[in-house]
């Protein structure tokens, strides 16, 4: 999410109004929703009138000529509306629990009869519990208690919320568990894990070094002498505010010791955790700010040059990398600030511009300079790393992670704000996301083009980036959920390059870009809008794969987890194979290379895909199948690896001859397999 | 849209019991003035400090300062808010009568102007300046209060029964006059240069409000102080092009 919360505000009073609706049909016995009736109303013709309802989502502009919209005739266009008994429908996935936040990280309680509540009220010294709006708890602030994006380390799962941390057990995933609620606030809490250290963004002024919730007060009011000269007092500055990147030692899950405060002059909107593979002692942390520049007097050395030349050491244009020594993560510090949009030929540390047509209204917007990256993905084994830098997409070379240096930079007429970016595994494709809106916006409805707020899929070779087409989550959504690209993870699906991601109230959606130009979805998820007359924030930010299990981070409603299940796009031993993966930890941005298992599980997956893409006649896949069967039921007798063996020479001859590359590597893949399976 | 509209305003009538819409906001206002109370009251509570348990069930903790031990919360601990500032209200009420200054100068365009270019980006502004207003009319609505800092009654007098004064940037009545008067690429001078020191007014009302201490820690405020900050420098790279480009001569 980038921070333009048009739509967080209807959040609130969404909430009031809807839980308005809640409490008269409970007052009415169950009684089905109301559906009022509608009337003329104050059209867009008259945006002056003070009584224009400021509720009322904004209308949808026309569909721009030439552009296709997406699909209001998919399952998913019209499901009913909830907080938490919303409809839902899948494909090719199944839910398996969604836990609700935890109640630190809420205003209020969702239910008038908890005795929490009643403690309030009696505190109040009212007895209105009748006419305490019950889902108004949950969503007066919601964007003050959204949930962020995921972390996970072995049986542990990390959730970033705006006012802190909640860290799962997720050992049996369908029964996940609280362990920790941390209270820290400060916005976005975008999260990393290592070892024993945990990383957390913090973006907001309210923000403590002490993880109070208590913010800063308020300055007195101006003196009457001020107010006549209009002078304002220069603000203390603020030795206990936070803004940067906070360090926990998480050797106790259960008790998370902040150990670090690194303080950076925009704050930290997203970070990144940077493994240097030739350096054992020190991890990095590349730091996107996107938010205003603090005052020197805060901060020293910070300012806010808009115009480099006179400002060479501006705040803006520019990450920060931080170095974290293992041994010692208490001497965690800024090392570096590498100007990536730099022109090499003159100098200029604004040297990029995004070259847009579209702003975030889905206006015409010309080109403006690029100050800032969103979120950057690292993928040390190929020494690359992709930023999505507001107004570009960009590749950066990360060999010396110290001092990246751009390669590479693209950008697209139909971008309007690159938000975060993936590698396929192999490397030869980035997937980048357009957040078009800032993700606070309904951006799914018919009449918004498919180009428009979609996944932007690359090649990549010789570190240049060439475009091959647009993903977009094809279903239409109503107007009052927030849906754009978002997070996403790879699905380790041996022989493909299979994504899942989130689209906020879009709901999930995993996609094969195996073939970079075609596109396509394999599997779905998704849930009606928290609310059907007002956009209320809410949906998934980040859906990511780990360990045989989806994981979302739904911002209002809390956490769900999913598994795959097979269908026409996907099969059992594919799904079998993925889960055959296992990994210790993950961040999604510090991208590692997945090694398959040479099993007969994972071959058996390319053997599904050879006979789906019809790369191998029917009966040498039924023989191979069979051949499998036989190792795997004789507990890999001699006899039957030795008849595995002697099937690869054809396998080989036959990668010479397919048409499509990737159904040649399946068969070398394949062939490697079965020349020495693994037990 | 409009079913929603009305959708909204026959809940909200339907719930007052045949009120208008104002009550129904000054409703909403005064329970969000109850749970932030409530919030507040929680906060003053004595911090009841619990043995922390390494054996089962959630734990609620908080830490402390980097090489500071970490606290263990009660398990009822709930949410709370940073205080409220009233440089954010008066933020957000001051920009809505800046914005609507900056509507009412590109409302003038299609009789003063034929540019081309000069009519996109107005209706960029316009679209982009409306749709905020009405995002800072909810926002005060939700946490209960009025949508102008004017003495109710008593427009143009401020709440100490002054005459408003205008806020950063905004073109005073002589100048006002003059963009009315002028036509064609006179007006496309004025304009622009208008609307570039109306802009940077508000660069100037986010950068005072972020200035203020306490103020801008409100999750909506922050986002939406920043969105408005990059939207408008972009908008001020624009037209400063733009000025350049049409009218070489004028030495900035």
């Amino acid at each position: 999410m980038n921070g333009v919360p048009r739509i967080a505000l209807h959040a609130t009073a969404a909430a009031v109004i809807f839980f308005c609706t809640f409490t008269q049909v409970h007052a009415q016995a169950q009684s089905p929703a109301p559906s009022p009736s509608p009337s003329a109303s104050p059209s867009a013709q008259q945006p002056d009138d003070e009584d224009r309802n400021p509720f009322v989502p904004e209308a949808a502009a026309p569909l721009p000529p030439g552009m296709t919209g997406s699909d209001v005739n998919d399952p998913r266009a019209k499901l009913s509306p909830g907080l938490y008994n919303a409809g839902e429908t899948a494909m090719g996935m199944k839910h398996l629990l969604l836990l609700k936040k935890p109640s630190a990280f809420q205003l209020g309680t969702s239910d008038p009869d908890d005795p929490k509540v009643q403690k309030m009220l009696s505190q109040m010294g009212g007895n209105a519990v009748a006419k305490i709006p019950k889902a108004m708890h949950l969503v007066i602030a919601q964007l003050a208690f959204a949930n962020s994006d995921l972390a996970f380390q072995g049986n542990y799962l990390f959730q970033g919320n705006f006012y802190g941390m909640n860290i799962y057990d997720i050992s049996n995933p369908a029964k996940a568990t609280l362990v920790t609620s941390m209270v820290c606030p400060g916005g976005q809490g975008d999260v990393s894990v290592y070892k024993n250290l945990m990383f957390m963004s913090v973006e907001t002024p309210n923000g403590r070094i002490d993880c109070g919730t208590q913010g800063f007060p308020p300055g007195p009011p101006p003196t009457p002498e001020e107010e006549k000269e209009k002078k304002r007092p220069v603000p203390a500055a603020q030795k206990d505010r936070f803004r940067g990147v906070r360090i926990f030692d998480i050797s106790d899950i259960k008790n998370p010791k902040q150990v670090a405060a690194v303080q950076t002059c925009r704050g930290s909107h997203t970070h990144t955790l940077v493994i240097d593979p030739n350096d054992k002692e020190n991890v990095y942390i590349y730091v996107s700010g996107t938010s205003f520049v603090r005052r020197p007097e805060e901060l020293a050395g910070c300012s806010a040059g808009e115009e480099p030349d006179k400002d060479p050491n501006t705040a803006l244009f520019r990450i920060d990398v931080i170095k974290v020594p293992l041994a010692a993560p208490q001497d965690a510090k800024i090392v570096s600030n590498p100007r990536v949009f730099i022109d090499p030929r003159t100098g200029a540390i604004n040297g990029l511009n995004n070259g847009g047509t579209h702003g975030k209204n889905g206006k015409e917007e010309k080109a403006k300079d690029t100050n800032q990256c969103h979120d950057i993905t690292v993928y040390s084994a190929i020494g690359l790393a992709a930023g999505a830098c507001s107004g570009n997409g960009i590749l950066l070379d990360i060999k010396d992670p110290v001092n990246p240096k751009r390669v590479d930079a693209v950008n697209d007429p139909n971008y309007s704000y690159w938000h975060s970016a993936s590698f396929s595994n192999d490397g030869t494709k980035v997937v980048f996301t357009d957040e078009w809106g800032g993700g606070l916006g309904a951006r799914c409805r018919p009449t918004d083009p498919n180009k428009w707020g979609a996944d932007a899929i690359f090649d990549l070779s010789n570190d240049k980036l060439s475009f091959q087409s647009y993903y977009k989550m094809p279903a239409a959504q109503s107007d009052t959920e927030n849906c754009v690209a978002h997070n996403g993870s790879l699905i380790p699906v041996p022989g493909r390059d299979i994504e899942v991601q989130a689209w906020y109230q879009g709901g999930v959606s995993v996609m094969d870009f195996t073939d970079p130009a075609h596109p396509f979805e394999i599997a779905y998820f998704d849930r009606g809008p928290i609310d059907p007359k007002m956009l209320v924030l809410g949906g998934d930010w980040s859906a990511y794969w780990y360990n045989g299990y989806i994981y979302g981070s739904e911002i209002a409603r809390g956490l769900d987890v999913f598994e795959l299940t097979p269908s026409k796009f996907l099969t059992q031993n594919e799904i079998d194979a993925a889960r055959s993966v296992r990994v210790n930890e993950l961040n999604v941005q510090n991208q590692q290379k997945i090694e398959w298992p040479a099993s007969l599980t994972v071959a058996k997956a390319y053997l599904d895909q050879l006979s789906r893409s019809q790369a191998l006649p029917d009966n040498k896949v039924a023989a191979l199948r069979k051949a499998i069967a036989s190792a795997e039921s004789s507990h890999m007798s001699a006899g039957s690896l030795a008849k595995l063996k002697k099937m690869t020479p054809a396998l080989q001859k036959d990668a010479g001859t397919v048409k499509s590359s990737a159904d040649a590597a399946r068969l070398h893949a394949l062939a490697a397999i079965l020349e020495h399976p693994a037990a | 849209m409009k079913n929603i509209s009305n959708g909204l305003n026959g809940r909200i009538r339907r719930f007052v019991r045949g009120g208008r819409i104002r009550p129904a906001r000054a409703f909403i206002g005064f329970f969000a003035q109850l749970l932030l109370g409530s919030a507040l009251m929680t906060q003053f509570s004595p911090a009841i400090r619990a043995e922390q348990d390494h054996s089962s069930g959630p734990v609620v903790v908080q830490p402390g300062a980097p090489g500071q031990p970490t606290k263990t919360l009660p398990a009822s601990t709930m949410g709370k808010l940073p205080p409220r500032s009233q440089a954010e209200v008066d933020f957000m009420q001051g920009m809505i009568m800046h914005h609507a200054q900056a509507v009412e100068m590109t409302a003038m365009i299609p009789s003063h102007t034929g540019n081309k270019g000069l009519r996109l980006l107005g209706a960029r502004i316009r679209s982009s300046q409306m749709d905020e207003i009405k995002l800072m009319k909810r926002w005060l609505a939700v946490h209960g209060e009025p949508a102008s800092m004017e003495m109710p009654g008593m427009p143009g007098m401020d709440k100490s029964g002054h005459p408003m004064p205008l806020m950063p940037g905004m073109l005073t009545p002589q100048q006002m006059d003059a963009l009315r008067k002028a036509k064609a690429a006179d007006f496309d001078h004025l304009f622009l240069a208008g609307m570039i020191q109306h802009h940077n007014g508000a660069l100037t009302m986010v950068k005072d409000l972020f200035d203020t201490p306490g103020a801008g820690q409100d999750a909506e405020v922050f986002n939406f102080a920043t969105d408005a900050d990059n939207t408008q420098r972009a908008e001020i790279k624009i037209m400063n092009t733009m000025l350049d480009k049409e009218f070489p001569e004028e030495k900035r």
